[in-house]
């Protein structure tokens, strides 16, 4: 084991894989010379060269759609989006071009979209959207969503040897949160399953990303009043793990569903759809939803409190479906 | 006989079966695409079905610029550069009627098709879509040293995209080899040039990418081939990529829905007189290259192909209904 930050841990497995599999190139913006936004690729370039880390224009169309040409040419490439927000320029590519690729030709497309998201970093309405939801309602795609280091690098190394195009959602307030213990060398974490964060009984808490943190800071608020909740990380959300949720909810008979996401419409909804379908006669309690107000992401970091489920909110949901 | 297998031998200067390979490909398309225009409306083609009428000396002789191992991003009026680079005719036929024999097996329909194990990206309806993935085709050929070019059509419309000015300046920025083939129709649907650009020729706009352009008469085989061709070749040496505008008319509608009364009478005749196809059978018959017997055997081989590739397509069953969800996802082995 070693410790690493959750950004060290992407670093780590960009470059197991680039060391590893020659097909393996990363095309952004500022990722070569500079090497990254957020230091990601730092020392990338001098190790690998100008044609395994590329600096592309300032295009997301470009860059993802070459991302595209190259992956269908038998490359594995990453591409970084400097902020998840920046991926509605490149949206053709990945909705159109991407995901109806395998089902149109039969040809896969082993391309991986890595993408900072998520806010509590003060950035405002154009650098803090979690917009996982618009691919996890686009067949084709993979959408995962790290929420530890350990899972960061393992699924990392897992989306780059998919055969398919994967949306690697990165939390951005995650990058430096703390040190954690992340096995050292090649391992992965599957895509599609999810991970018992902690077992309780009392009722399911389902999450992932920095909002998963905030549910178990919520769980330890609550654990002196003999609440034990459990605790599952979705961290892939298209697939979504369906069995580990309704398992979950079997057994403890009540769901709450926290995500940074805005509300309507959210990755929420379908996982509370799925509990209502498949495990309603194990329901002792109406299914929660925690998440953003359904506004965009505000800059003040006042108005980003009152926007986001904080752990007081979560602890308080946690509470009341517990009691009833 | 393809130009996969004839067109690097090539050389400078075309031999007389060269010149008639051209000639067969272009009365190809017109034929199939007659075919297919009988089956719409005899209401056996589900949806829409579009053609490349009057397009043939442009797609035929950009594509015939081609070596072996080279790869191209056709649009939906290319349907011979689909045929000069393998793709059976009969499977062709099959997409139009969704069939399981179709290259989508039914998933998608008219010529959004490919085969990228043949090197032909499929085509998508969002236009210049596949400038900026060709580019990245090229990037993979450049980043493995392989002396591969990808060839592009897109029409005059795709030029006002984001994508087609990202993809382009991808491809120029890293000198990548790709080759950009202008289908200058005069008509984005009923939109004409002017609500397209400003420029005074779409050609002009490649100095703003610091790339070489070039304009070519569309309806003339022989000069989209030699401007093609040179733009290969500056692309497999290294030198980056080339545009080539290629004028020429789109003669019917732009889906067969499309009755196009707004193209002006005058206009249309003009173009519809200068036939590509036409024009160049009378230069080969004129240069003795064409003789009656030739022709004809050239015109019976066609029918029989058409006839005999519809009669497999109207073979080939329906896909199943259980396929519904087969291929959303690669599964793992497949790259």
């Amino acid at each position: 084991m070693a410790q690493m930050t959750y950004l060290e841990a992407i670093r780590d497995a960009l470059a197991i894989e680039m060391r590893r599999d020659p097909r393996v190139f990363v095309l952004g913006e500022d990722v070569g010379v500079y090497g990254g936004a957020f230091g990601i690729t730092r020392g990338f370039f001098e190790e690998f060269g100008p044609w395994r880390v590329i600096d592309g224009p300032l295009s997301e169309t470009a860059n993802v759609g070459a991302g595209i040409g190259a992956a269908i040419m038998g490359m594995r490439p990453v591409v970084e989006l400097q902020f998840a927000d920046f991926v509605t320029d490149a949206f053709t590519q990945i909705v159109n071009m991407a995901a109806k690729f395998h089902w149109r030709s039969g040809h896969p497309v082993p391309l991986v979209l890595r993408m900072p998201y998520g806010g509590d970093v003060k950035g405002g309405p154009f650098h803090s959207q979690c917009m996982e939801g618009w691919f996890v309602h686009t067949p084709g795609l993979k959408v995962v969503v790290p929420a530890t280091a350990e899972d960061a690098k393992g699924l990392l190394l897992a989306a780059i040897r998919d055969p398919n195009p994967v949306m690697y959602f990165e939390h951005k307030h995650l990058y430096r949160y703390r040190r954690e213990e992340v096995p050292e060398g090649d391992y992965v974490t599957p895509i599609g399953r999810a991970r018992l964060a902690r077992e309780g009984t009392a009722l399911s808490v389902i999450s992932y990303g920095w909002m998963l943190h905030k549910c178990l800071a919520a769980v330890e608020a609550v654990a002196g009043e003999g609440i034990i909740p459990e605790v599952l990380d979705l961290r892939s959300l298209a697939p979504l793990d369906r069995d580990a949720i309704i398992a979950s909810v079997r057994k403890t008979g009540k769901a709450l569903i926290v995500h940074e996401a805005v509300r309507t419409g959210g990755v929420g909804a379908e996982v509370a759809a799925l509990i209502a379908e498949e495990a309603f006669e194990s329901l002792d309690g109406p299914i929660v939803r925690l998440a953003s107000e359904d506004t965009p992401v505000p800059h003040s970091p006042v108005l980003e409190a009152a926007f986001q489920p904080s752990v007081d909110e979560i602890a308080d949901a946690i509470r009341r479906l517990a009691a009833y | 006989m393809s130009a996969k297998q004839t067109a690097s031998a090539a050389g400078e200067a075309l031999s007389p079966r060269h010149l008639l390979e051209l000639l067969y490909f272009m009365r190809l398309q017109r034929a199939a695409e007659d075919r297919g225009i009988k089956l719409y409306y005899q209401g056996r083609i589900p949806g829409a079905y579009f053609t490349g009428w009057g397009h043939e000396a442009t797609v035929v002789g950009a594509a015939y610029a081609l070596g072996p191992e080279d790869l191209v991003a056709p649009m939906h009026r290319d349907l011979a550069a689909y045929l000069m680079r393998g793709i059976p005719l009969r499977r062709v036929f099959a997409q139009f009627l969704d069939r399981e024999g179709g290259l989508t097996r039914g998933r998608d329909g008219n010529i959004h098709m490919g085969d990228p194990r043949l090197g032909i990206l499929p085509f998508i309806s969002h236009m210049a879509a596949s400038v900026p993935v060709a580019a990245g085709m090229a990037l993979a050929c450049r980043q493995r040293d392989e002396a591969r070019v990808v060839l592009t059509y897109f029409g005059d419309g795709a030029t006002s995209t984001g994508a087609w000015h990202e993809g382009v300046n991808f491809a120029a920025v890293f000198h990548l080899p790709l080759v950009l083939v202008l289908e200058n129709n005069q008509y984005a649907y009923s939109t004409p040039l002017e609500r397209q650009t400003a420029a005074r020729a779409f050609v002009d706009k490649a100095p703003g990418y610091g790339i070489p352009g070039v304009a070519v008469d569309g309806n003339d085989v022989l000069a989209v081939y030699a401007a093609a061709r040179e733009a290969v070749d500056r692309a497999r040496r290294g030198d980056g990529p080339t545009l080539i505008e290629c004028r020429t008319f789109r003669v019917r509608g732009h889906s067969e829905a499309d009755k196009f009364s707004y193209v002006p009478k005058a206009l249309l005749d003009e173009w519809t007189a200068r036939d590509p196809i036409a024009l160049f059978e009378r230069r080969l018959r004129e240069e003795g290259h064409l003789s009656s017997d030739a022709d004809r055997a050239m015109q019976d081989r066609i029918v029989r192909e058409v006839e005999e590739s519809l009669a497999w397509a109207e073979a080939s069953p329906e896909p199943s209904p259980d396929s519904v969800a087969d291929g959303v996802y690669a599964q793992d082995g497949e790259a």
